[in-house]
């Protein structure tokens, strides 16, 4: 059971090695606090589309279930669109019309396609909570790359005086805009099929 | 702003890929051949631009709360527009619509133009889960909803109309600069997708330059 929930956070990492959802990855990154917003509100959506795939799978006629897939999907979405403009306006606001694009998000119909329709229920709650959290992690990672190199700060408090727009050093405002999220992802991939090959090339 | 500024802004400045990061999956997933490419930007921007009507008909006549909702001019005796705000359901709604007009065009393309359905056709389920068709169809509203009927209609099509043709033209730059990179010498780590990212960085910020045009 345990190994359902640590491969999307490591070997099936859904947005390093399989490539999905990309679009939230890159556009939400550019604060800490976003990325982990999108994060909660993603596994959240995950785990419970997951949950009601495997358990009404078997209801489901096989011919129709995309559009039954994509309906479970948008309810939960709509779901977390009306907590946080509830309770967290701002973070709804900072994310914008990418909390309402989780329905289209490949990771969650991915998921209930390949794995929730298949398994039981509390495997495939496992594998939400993995994917989601490999998601979260990954989104973090950008995210703390590019606050901390951008806009010199870290959850929105500054490092240095000396590392502001004020001081000796200026942060990088390129990278809190679109082409840092495309170069820091392109590392990032490239940091991992480096270390996938230096593997592959060491004496067992 | 005119209509030719917005279009313009809506293709270069603020283009879907490269400034507001949607439809990444296909730009990176189709853009190794050109052909392929060509195809599926062709059949973004007919299904955006399609998908940009449809939704904002749906959201003016079954989901806003105005006089033109259906719900109020059926059952609206005695109560107010506001008793008739499913905007709620905007999300549920729009998902559907997309699905089903994507597979209306398919079965049609099918029917009546097979020449056109054998180019198109393999692209087009993949569209459903384009997030760049659902983006065009939420940013329209949240851009456009506030105007008069017949304004927000024509800029609503606009913007289904550019975001597709600034989709076509990124994915068209970058299919032919993968092309090139297949006989280049690049880093081994760097090879395929991470290589595709760092161009795509590069288009991103000379698009950025973009940005004097409309001031």
């Amino acid at each position: 059971m345990f190994k359902e929930f640590k491969k999307g956070v490591f070997a099936e990492n859904p947005v390093l090695v399989l490539l999905l959802g990309l679009c939230p990855t890159l556009a939400i990154s550019v604060k800490v606090v976003n990325a982990i917003g999108m994060g909660a509100a993603a596994t959240f959506v995950l785990i419970c589309s997951n949950v009601l795939v495997s358990a009404a799978g078997r209801f489901i006629p096989a011919k129709i279930r995309i559009p039954c897939y994509i309906v479970i999907i948008a309810t939960f979405v709509t779901v977390v669109e009306m907590v946080m403009g509830a309770y967290t306006p701002e973070l709804n606001e900072a994310l914008g019309i990418f909390i309402p694009l989780i329905v289209v998000n490949c990771i969650i119909l991915g998921r209930a396609e390949a794995f929730a329709s298949r398994n039981g229920v509390v495997a495939s709650a496992l594998d939400g909570l993995g994917m989601g959290l490999g998601f979260t992690l990954v989104l973090t990672l950008i995210a703390f790359i590019r606050e901390v190199t951008g806009s010199g700060t870290f959850l929105g408090i500054r490092l240095s005086g000396s590392f502001s727009p004020e001081g000796a050093v200026a942060p990088a405002s390129v990278m809190i805009m679109a082409p840092g999220a495309f170069v820091v992802i392109a590392l990032i991939i490239g940091a991992i099929q480096w270390r996938r090959a230096a593997k592959l090339k060491r004496p067992v | 702003m005119s209509y030719a500024l917005l279009f313009i802004s809506i293709v270069l400045i603020n283009n879907f890929v490269l400034a507001k990061f949607l439809g990444l999956c296909p730009f990176i997933g189709v853009s190794r051949r050109r052909p392929e490419a060509m195809g599926m930007g062709y059949a973004v921007i007919f299904v955006m631009a399609m998908a940009s009507a449809v939704t904002w008909a749906a959201y003016f006549y079954l989901l806003a709360p105005t006089k033109a909702n259906v719900f109020y001019r059926i059952m609206g005796e005695g109560r107010t527009p506001a008793d008739f705000d499913f905007t709620y359901l905007q999300t549920i709604v729009f998902i559907l619509v997309i699905a089903t007009l994507v597979q209306l065009v398919e079965m049609f393309l099918m029917k009546m133009v097979p020449a056109l359905y054998k180019s198109l056709g393999i692209y087009l389920p993949l569209i459903t889960t384009n997030c760049a068709v659902l983006g065009v169809a939420l940013l329209n509203i949240k851009d456009f909803s506030r105007l008069s009927p017949a304004e927000s209609f024509f800029r609503t099509v606009l913007q289904g109309l550019g975001g597709g043709v600034g989709f076509l033209l990124v994915l068209f730059l970058m299919s032919g600069i993968r092309e090139r990179l297949d006989r280049a010498e690049v880093p081994p780590a760097l090879k395929g997708v991470p290589i595709a990212f760092i161009c795509a960085a590069l288009m991103a910020l000379a698009f950025m330059g973009f940005l004097g045009l409309v001031k």
